[in-house]
């Protein structure tokens, strides 16, 4: 309580979010895998030694290229190639860029829609409250994988194998969004009945603010801690999902592959001995949603208002 | 503290009840071979009449659950009245809606009990004093509203250099003080102050009601404050409002209540406050426990536990009738002379 003003990032420096972080050496390498892998996937068109998506750097010659150090392999190929010719690794980074895409926008969709819902069921209760939740139950009955195969196939169907290779990537976007948002809704009603209760909800009405004012500006910042951490939880389910969907052939197209339908493309060749196009692409599956969830976990703790109250 | 008179908030025949049964399925009930529609409610207020006059303070005292909050409350518009019409200046508000009551908002202001709640925890100082400002004069410059903020941190004793900071960072007593000025930054005319002092430390209650007394001459304020605190309403209320109940038993000033108490239940409570002397013969002992706003007793509400009661107080809800003392007492004893 000496100095006056701090600064944004003195106050995050100070806080025990950042102090937490410090300590968890979990946390620490979950993060800059993470980042690791983000940073690769962001920049796989400059990192990448191939541009997968390009036909004419692909040579039907190279397919089936063990990685380095197996024999038979191409020091031009670091992870060998899979059975149409194309890098795996430039394939993986670019797999890894829409698979995360995928998982970053379907949360984000996700949460707008569970954010929004949430605030307007717990915020003004009584019918809309009612109406929206059961409709959240009905929706959740359905499991996500099963509107998927459904309007995968009825898009595929209409629009045909071309068209749906470029529309892909924002369907799954949107079912994935669609399916999962009574999961943030719920977090955000169930937080926002607690807050509204809360005398700084009264003096705001009294001031006359407006409901959405109220909600968003005075309730929503209080609600954000839960948000945070099922959103982080909801991206690993989202890629998870995604590469389900893949690997049953409704995911990403062959010439755009994700992790998911990278894994797919190989499965039909492990029994002829090419284990590296499905294993590779599975490992870095594999951590990339370890490393997210561990962060979600470690988030989950910090956040949990029972073990630490700020 | 002013001598002209006239009234700046009429509650008129205010009710408030609390339904507890919910929809119309769990009202159903099967008894005895027969279907019966239940509906059951908390009383909260049952009828009550009071002025607040133009520059005064109007305490309102009463027991745990005797529905003081919940006029507050329903004063404020957090809570819509059951029945009842609530004017301001003349002007009924409690139908109001939407833009029409904006301009009650700014002149009608709350102060809460809990400052550790009443503070935004995601909103720094600066921003929960100058949202308001910004809200109802959005014609102000940049540099007004920073006039505004600074004038009202200061005038609360709070450094108006520590802005910066957010509402954890500071005690219940300086927290108490922003909420104040949060309330005074839209310069209302009218404060009602629900328990603002409870929640504090013994040694800073005083200074908030000093605080408070303060703002009311500097700013002409018009308070109605509501308390359990008997020693609070001796030092600040211009008058003050006995309830038991949901219902006003007793109005007088502060001066005559404490000096001369006319209703039953008032003369018990004013001969709980403890004394410095030890025996005291005239400490009333009430027989009983506060019957429950769920089934109210007929008539009186006090009548279970009144010593005077007879006949008439079982059957008949006794109004305020103006007494010779000046004292308005709801009370069929005093009405006709017995007590």
């Amino acid at each position: 309580m000496t100095t006056a003003t701090l600064s944004r990032w003195d106050r995050f420096r100070d806080s025990f979010f950042w102090y937490s972080f410090k300590r968890d050496k979990v946390a620490i390498a979950s993060f800059l895998v993470l980042m690791l892998m983000v940073f690769a996937a962001v920049f796989a068109p400059l990192l990448a030694p191939t541009d997968p998506y390009d036909l004419t750097q692909i040579d039907i010659m190279n397919s089936e290229l063990p990685p380095v150090g197996l024999s038979g392999s191409d020091a031009a190929f670091p992870l060998g190639t899979d059975a149409q010719g194309r890098d795996l690794l430039s394939t993986i980074l670019y797999g890894t860029r829409v698979s995360l895409m995928i998982g970053f926008g379907a949360v984000v969709l996700q949460a707008a829609l569970g954010i929004l819902f949430g605030l307007l069921a717990g915020y003004l209760g009584g019918r809309v409250d009612a109406i929206l939740m059961r409709i959240a139950d009905v929706q959740l009955s359905f499991s996500t994988l099963m509107v998927a195969i459904i309007v995968g196939a009825v898009v595929k169907a209409t629009f045909g194998s071309l068209m749906f290779g470029e529309i892909a990537i924002y369907m799954l976007i949107f079912i994935i969004g669609v399916s999962e948002w009574p999961q943030i809704a719920r977090t955000v009603r169930a937080s926002v009945l607690a807050e509204k209760k809360k005398e700084y909800v009264d003096a705001a009405k009294v001031m006359g603010f407006g409901t959405p004012r109220i909600m968003f500006r005075h309730i929503l910042p209080n609600t954000l801690s839960p948000i945070f951490v099922i959103a982080t939880v909801q991206i690993a389910n989202a890629i998870i999902s995604e590469a389900a969907l893949s690997f049953l052939g409704l995911g990403m197209p062959e010439t755009q592959p994700s992790l998911g339908s990278l894994i797919k493309s190989g499965f039909d060749y492990i029994q002829s001995g090419s284990w590296w196009i499905t294993l590779i692409p599975g490992l870095v599956l594999v951590v990339l949603v370890l490393v997210i969830n561990l962060l979600g976990d470690w988030l989950r703790d910090v956040m949990n208002p029972r073990l630490y109250k700020g | 503290m002013t001598s002209q008179s006239s009234t700046l908030v009429n509650i008129q025949g205010l009710e408030k009840k609390f339904d507890l049964t919910g929809g119309l399925l769990e009202q159903i009930t099967f008894k005895n071979g027969k279907f019966q529609r239940r509906q059951e409610a908390v009383h909260a207020i049952n009828g009550v009449d009071l002025q607040v006059q133009k520059g005064e303070a109007l305490c309102v005292v009463g027991e745990s659950g005797c529905g003081k909050s919940t006029v507050a409350r329903t004063v404020m518009g957090l809570l819509s009245p059951t029945a009842g019409e609530i004017h301001y200046d003349g002007q009924r508000i409690d139908n109001l809606s939407g833009d029409a009551v904006l301009p009650y908002r700014r002149k009608m202001q709350m102060i809460f009990q809990n400052p550790y709640a009443s503070l935004n925890p995601r909103m720094t100082i600066q921003k929960t004093l100058e949202e308001p400002i910004r809200f109802h004069h959005p014609e102000w410059s940049e540099l007004e509203v920073r006039d505004k903020v600074h004038e009202v941190m200061h005038s609360v004793g709070i450094n108006p250099d520590w802005g910066a900071r957010f509402g954890h960072e500071f005690s219940g007593g300086q927290r108490q003080r922003i909420a104040i000025a949060r309330a005074l930054a839209v310069d209302p005319e009218f404060i009602v102050a629900d328990e603002p002092i409870s929640a504090l430390d013994v040694s800073i209650q005083a200074q908030v009601l000093n605080l408070l007394m303060d703002a009311q001459e500097s700013r002409n304020l018009t308070y109605l404050f509501i308390t359990h605190d008997l020693a609070v309403v001796e030092h600040f209320g211009t008058r003050v409002a006995v309830m038991y109940l949901g219902r006003v038993c007793e109005l007088a000033d502060t001066k005559t209540l404490f000096s001369t108490p006319r209703h039953p239940y008032t003369q018990a409570l004013l001969s709980a406050i403890p004394k410095l002397e030890d025996d005291r013969p005239n400490h009333i002992r009430l027989q009983g426990e506060v019957p429950t706003p769920v089934n109210l007793p007929s008539g009186c509400v006090f009548h279970g536990r009144c010593p005077y009661a007879n006949e008439r107080c079982k059957q008949e809800i006794p109004q305020l009738i103006a007494t010779d003392g000046g004292a308005q007492v709801a009370c069929h004893a005093v009405e006709e002379g017995r007590l």
